[in-house]
């Protein structure tokens, strides 16, 4: 008993560990869809930030200086994007692919070329990097039974992006639904038509959201960058910014519904690191790669519309031309 | 995928508009270069070198580019129907079941020719059901193609994995790999063909599948300018309420042009299972799904442009690893930067020069005479 | 209550080669209702959208309560007080009504006080102009004319004075119409200035003080609605034109070969667009449609063509049904000699990226004549196309030349040329001359009244008048969705005119 409690405290943990870059980015794709900009380029955008972080936290030894060169750099290629797709009308899928290739490559030349450590950044250490934040009486209370571990584990001992992630979740709620910034980014999202007769630059409010998406995905690599790992390793978004992208498809574009997806996503990702090479009963051993594969699958299902339907944004990948 | 239609010359619309935004890829890949502390015209001329320099160098080169001429050419024909298929990685992945399947059952049994016709049928089967089903669901259920193909990106990965580490690794083997094939699962090589310019390719895997790639360009174009399905693929993709009044049936084109894109994407791993290792390996698609896009992209969609671009790539890939070998600094990686821009700048941003470019033609001549398309609907 | 809402002084605007407005002037005075009518493309909701600061006129002065102003974009008409109903809503279809009205006048970054103030702003017009609405509704659950009444919410929420209206009624139930009156009505009282833009007389009779009529870019007269008469109006709307002079003998109809049986059709929200419209095309006859856009036409000519699904009715193709509510196809209808030439060529008839041949072939591709198995035959293609382009004098006669590079006239020829030129039974023919020049539209006319002097039948839907009455040898005038009446070529402007504006019976009209 003890030790399934035991197990169940390390896989939840591992979940929420595991969930955080994935709320960040489907956060960040979520302010930049419901505007009607889509963006395939989550991964690219965390990559290339947890790059500029680790960078920029070694080289300055200062854990703010990585957070805030990883939100700028995440911040530019979202301008990239920005340019092409409102700017320029062009693919917005298209812009997306370029952006990730543009990110997988760059950070690992210009890494190799600073460092010369095979495409990581230097080992952070101390200030340079994020430290999990130990809550009042963590210590005090671990001894408590069932509860104790929960709060010292579980809800204690956290990097301060983690609990900024799982805070992002209600406060992106209230900014959508309870601003005026939120109302008119919904807006134009929907009918782009509609926020220009009511004499708001659909572009502007466009630029807004892809720069939203752009600081979160920083944050996002920051994260495993500079929290998670002590530095930055040779592509190791590994596909987070694609299941971010499913969990917000899953989570049909809502905050909420975003942050449950993406713990499932991590659960599962956990789950399948704990039962890698485990017999289960009845069933035998689950591969891993059928846990790893789950988000994806499930997406596909979802998407089919066997599960309910993702609707996504009306206006969504249609850029904005004034009709006569 | 639609432009507006500027009255521009042929060679204007297809070959100085993609030659610009090519440079402007180029541009800033110098500038990358110029970043790490390299010289820029020093990685271009090492990168000429390394790939057209010697035998061994072409060999490399073409032998990369037979992967990109395969993926691009799926990326293609789903582009003249309107979709965009961002499934060729997953879809060339699962090809290699069909190519190490046939292998394995009859790498003993028959000559490499028929194991080789054998694994072209399979790895297109096995290719084209990894497309059928987003193809599938995008002309039923209105499921995105795009997002589709991505998931299923992963989706085949993960499938990849466990079949080497479960299912096709030899007993008693750590690689996750199959095992080598005898020589009925192994394609001969086009050192006859090189040597007829008195070129010597060397440990060049260059080999038949270039042929089929060939073979494949001209089946295509045939397929999309000479059939009466490509007739409707093409009406499709331009205009799908013309293709609703002409009476075509909408979801049948779109799964019947996925099909052909995904068999096209898993042709390609006859390249490297067949042509190269005689086994199939992990992750041996190396990022070819997705050069497609570019090479599509930047070869219009067209045979004859994308079999340059394929070679371009080719020459990127091989010349690349040159000049890492000189040049540290600059990995392998660099390719992947180039990659991103080009889809960047000519596909993306297409539209950023034409209006300068168009205005120049404009008045340049008076009302444009050479406004026939030369080259365009061959 | 004399001084003057709006003045609008030689207002000029071009969109390319098309003279939108010319020289418009128009005066509008405080606590009206002012109609504004004319034709499809007689330029009003150009005008319109000048004023609400959409486009720039490129010449003329706009002055509000008589005060000069440039209204560069919709914010400075919304802050001069005008107000905009578009004819297609711009609602956000998921928002609540709330949300809509708040769009843009949120008056702070946080929503909440925006909210307490529009509730009780939105209780207090609902109840100053009976406009009750539930703040709370979605609006895609909506009916369509409560929908219309939250953009006149938005607008009025907005402090607007002038209101504008654009096609207000088009997409209303008659019974919703006479509550879009009583609003109006009610917001004059209140004095409030309305513009209001239809092609319906009955409206411009009903609700309206003055009226301006525009045709073909040009305010053409001014009225006091009571000093006016619908006869007067509709004249002034279709003008005395200059008949164009087609030469044709006598009709000789024979067999019925197209019939309509009650078919009703309807949008994809729901919304009625033909409604029970039955009509028969015999062999030798053409059957004309008139009708100002948007009544319901081209919905009737797409699901007699099979692209478009009908919700009941029944329709027979030479006595053989055509499965209009199921599996009625296009490429089958073309096999049963029934040929189309759709309303818009550009979307629909043509390909424009494809070369002229490629064209020539549309809908015909499935024909042996042009296959080699599953080949394409381009030899037998392109040959074939160079006969037709001979035969319909298309120019220049390169058959290999992209289409987007004919011009309009030689592109419709294309489509026209591919339709007629294959001996159909059936001739389903819409706006066979829309951005045509002059010399073709005389070649278009004389193959069509061609087709019905081999025997052909052909039903024509345009909404040139003229071209309607020069070509039919009946004319049927479709309204509202439904057919409002059968004419003879030989009735008068006037009464097809009444007819379109929705006057079914001109006398009871007229009083």
């Amino acid at each position: 008993m003890d030790q399934a409690f035991e197990i169940l405290l390390v896989t939840l943990e591992g979940t929420i560990r595991l969930s955080v870059p994935l709320i960040l980015a489907a956060l960040a794709g979520l302010f930049s869809e419901r505007s009607g900009v889509f963006d395939i380029g989550l991964e690219g955008k965390m990559l290339a930030a947890a790059f500029g972080g680790g960078a920029a936290a070694a080289v300055f030894q200062s854990v703010y200086m990585g957070l805030g060169v990883a939100i700028l750099v995440s911040l530019g290629l979202a301008l990239v994007h920005g340019f092409a797709s409102i700017t320029q009308r062009g693919n917005q899928i298209v812009s997306g692919v370029a952006i990730n290739f543009i990110a997988l490559g760059a950070t690992v030349i210009l890494g190799q070329a600073w460092f010369r450590q095979g495409g990581r950044t230097p080992a952070l250490t101390g200030d340079a990097r994020f430290q999990a934040v130990e809550l009042p009486f963590a210590d005090a209370l671990a001894d408590i039974p069932f509860l104790g571990p929960i709060y010292t584990n579980l809800i204690s001992g956290h990097f301060v992006l983690t609990y900024f992630a799982f805070a992002m979740v209600p406060f992106t709620w209230w900014v959508l639904h309870r601003t005026r910034f939120g109302l008119r980014l919904r807006a134009v999202g929907e009918n782009p038509g509609a926020v220009d007769t009511a004499g708001i630059s659909v572009t502007r409010m466009r630029y807004l959201a892809v720069i939203c998406c752009g600081i979160l995905c920083g944050i996002a690599g920051a994260y495993l960058s500079m929290a998670v790992a002590a530095g930055f390793v040779k592509g190791m978004t590994a596909g987070k910014g694609f299941i971010a992208l499913a969990a917000l498809i899953f989570a049909k574009w809502r905050p909420v519904n975003v942050m449950f997806a993406c713990l499932l996503f991590g659960f599962l990702d956990a789950l399948g690191i704990l039962l890698q090479g485990q017999s289960l009963p009845l069933i035998g051993t689950v591969p891993v790669q059928f846990m790893q594969a789950l988000p994806y699958v499930l997406t596909v299902i979802l998407l089919a519309g066997f599960i309910g339907k993702a609707v996504p944004p009306k206006a969504g990948g249609v850029p904005y031309v004034k009709e006569r | 995928m639609s432009a507006p239609f500027g009255k521009l010359p042929g060679w204007v619309e297809y070959g100085l508009i993609p030659l610009i935004n090519l440079v402007f890829a180029f541009l800033v890949a110098g500038l990358v270069v110029l970043l790490v502390g390299e010289s820029p015209l020093r990685a271009a001329s090492l990168l000429i070198q390394g790939a057209f320099g010697y035998g061994e160098g072409i060999g490399f080169t073409l032998y990369y580019a037979t992967n990109f001429i395969f993926t691009g050419l799926a990326v293609a024909v789903a582009f003249h129907c309107g979709l965009f298929n961002i499934g060729g990685e997953g879809q060339a992945y699962i090809g290699g079941l069909g190519v190490a399947l046939a292998c394995l059952a009859f790498d003993g049994i028959f000559p490499w020719y028929l194991t080789f016709v054998v694994a072209i049928a399979g790895s297109a089967f096995f290719g084209a059901a990894w497309a059928f089903i987003p193809g599938y669901l995008q002309a039923k259920r209105g499921s995105h193609i795009v997002i589709t193909t991505i998931m299923f990106n992963f989706i085949a990965s993960s499938v990849m994995v466990f079949m080497l580490v479960d299912v096709l690794k030899p007993i008693g083997s750590m690689a996750p790999q199959t095992r080598t094939f005898t020589e009925g699962g192994e394609l001969p090589k086009l050192d006859w063909l090189m040597s007829i310019f008195g070129l010597d390719i060397g440990g060049a895997p260059f080999n038949v599948s270039f042929l089929l790639a060939l073979v494949c360009c001209v089946l295509v174009w045939l397929l999309i300018w000479r059939t009466k399905f490509g007739y409707e693929m093409r009406t499709m993709g331009h205009s799908p309420t013309a293709a609703r009044y002409a009476g075509m049936k909408e979801a049948r084109i779109i799964i019947i042009t996925m099909i052909i894109s995904g068999a096209l994407a898993g042709m390609m791993a006859l390249n490297p299972i067949m042509g190269d290792q005689q086994r199939m390996q992990l992750d041996f698609v190396t990022g070819a799904g997705f050069v497609g896009i570019a090479v599509a992209l930047m070869g219009r969609s067209h045979p004859a442009g994308i079999i340059p671009a394929a070679i371009l790539f080719g020459v990127l890939y091989q010349g690349g690893a040159e000049i890492s070998f000189e040049m540290p600094e600059i990995s392998r990686d660099m390719i992947t930067i180039i990659q991103g821009l080009v889809i960047l700048f000519a596909g993306a941003l297409e539209h950023m020069f034409r209006p300068a470019i168009t205005a120049f033609f404009s008045s340049m001549q008076g009302v444009g005479r050479q406004t026939r398309a030369a080259g365009a609907g061959e | 209550m004399d001084s003057l809402a709006i003045e609008l002084r030689g207002i000029d605007k071009s969109f390319g080669a098309v003279h939108a407005n010319k020289d418009i002037n128009l005066q509008v005075r405080r606590g009206t209702i002012h109609g504004i009518i004319g034709e499809n493309g007689a330029g009003k909701s150009t005008l319109m959208s000048i004023l609400y600061g959409f486009y720039q006129a490129d010449a003329g002065d706009i002055f509000i309560g008589g005060d000069k102003i440039v209204i560069r974009d919709p914010n400075v008409a919304i802050e001069a007080g005008i107000g905009m109903v578009h004819q297609h809503f711009m609602l956000v279809e998921n928002f609540s009504v709330l949300e809509n009205v708040m769009l843009g006048a949120e008056e702070n970054a946080i929503l909440n006080k925006g909210i307490t103030r529009a509730r009780a702003e939105l209780k207090r017009l609902e109840e100053e102009y009976s406009l009750d609405v539930n703040p709370d509704a979605i609006i895609e659950e909506l009916p369509v004319g409560l929908q219309q009444r939250v953009e006149i919410l938005k607008a009025l929420y907005r402090g607007a004075d002038i209101l504008i209206l654009d096609e207000p009624t088009g997409v209303l139930t008659p019974a919703e119409a006479d509550h879009l009156f009583r609003i109006l009505e009610q917001l004059r009282q209140q004095g409030k200035t309305i513009i209001f833009i239809t092609h319906k007389l009955r409206e411009i009779m009903a609700i309206t003080d003055e009226v301006s009529v525009m045709r073909r870019g040009e305010m053409v007269a001014t009225r006091k609605t009571s000093e006016t008469s619908v006869e007067e109006l509709a004249e002034l709307m279709v003008g005395r034109r200059v008949l164009l002079r087609v030469e044709k003998g006598e009709a000789e109809p024979k067999d019925v070969q197209l019939s309509v049986e009650n078919l009703t059709v309807k949008d994809s929200r729901g919304v009625t667009m033909v409604d029970n419209v039955s009509l028969n095309v015999r062999a030798g006859e053409i059957v004309g449609i008139a009708g100002v856009a948007g009544n319901g036409q081209s919905e009737l000519l797409e699901t007699i063509t099979g692209i478009r699904r009908a919700v009941s009715g029944k329709v027979m193709l030479c006595n053989e049904p055509i499965d209009v509510t199921g599996e009625a196809d296009p490429a089958d209808l073309r096999k049963r000699k029934m040929a189309h030439v759709p309303e818009d060529r550009h979307h629909m008839g043509l390909v424009l990226a494809f070369e002229e041949n490629e064209n020539a072939i549309l809908g015909y591709h499935y024909d042996p004549e042009y296959l080699n198995g599953p080949m394409l035959n381009l030899g037998s293609i392109r040959r074939h196309a160079q006969e037709t382009a001979e035969q319909y004098d298309i120019r220049p006669p390169d058959v290999r030349l992209k289409t987007a590079n004919f011009s309009g006239g030689n592109q419709q020829k294309i489509v026209l040329a591919r339709e007629m030129e294959r001996d159909p039974t059936v001739l389903v023919i819409g706006q066979p001359t829309r951005g045509v020049d002059v010399g073709a539209i005389e070649f278009i006319h004389k193959r069509i009244i061609e087709m019905r002097d081999a025997g052909k039948a052909v039903l024509l839907v345009s909404v040139e008048l003229d071209e309607i009455r020069s070509l039919s040898d009946r004319i049927l005038v479709m309204f509202a969705g439904r057919v409002v009446g059968e004419r003879s070529p030989d009735a008068s402007e006037s009464e097809l005119g009444l007819l379109m504006a929705g006057v079914e019976e001109p006398m009871e009209a007229a009083e």
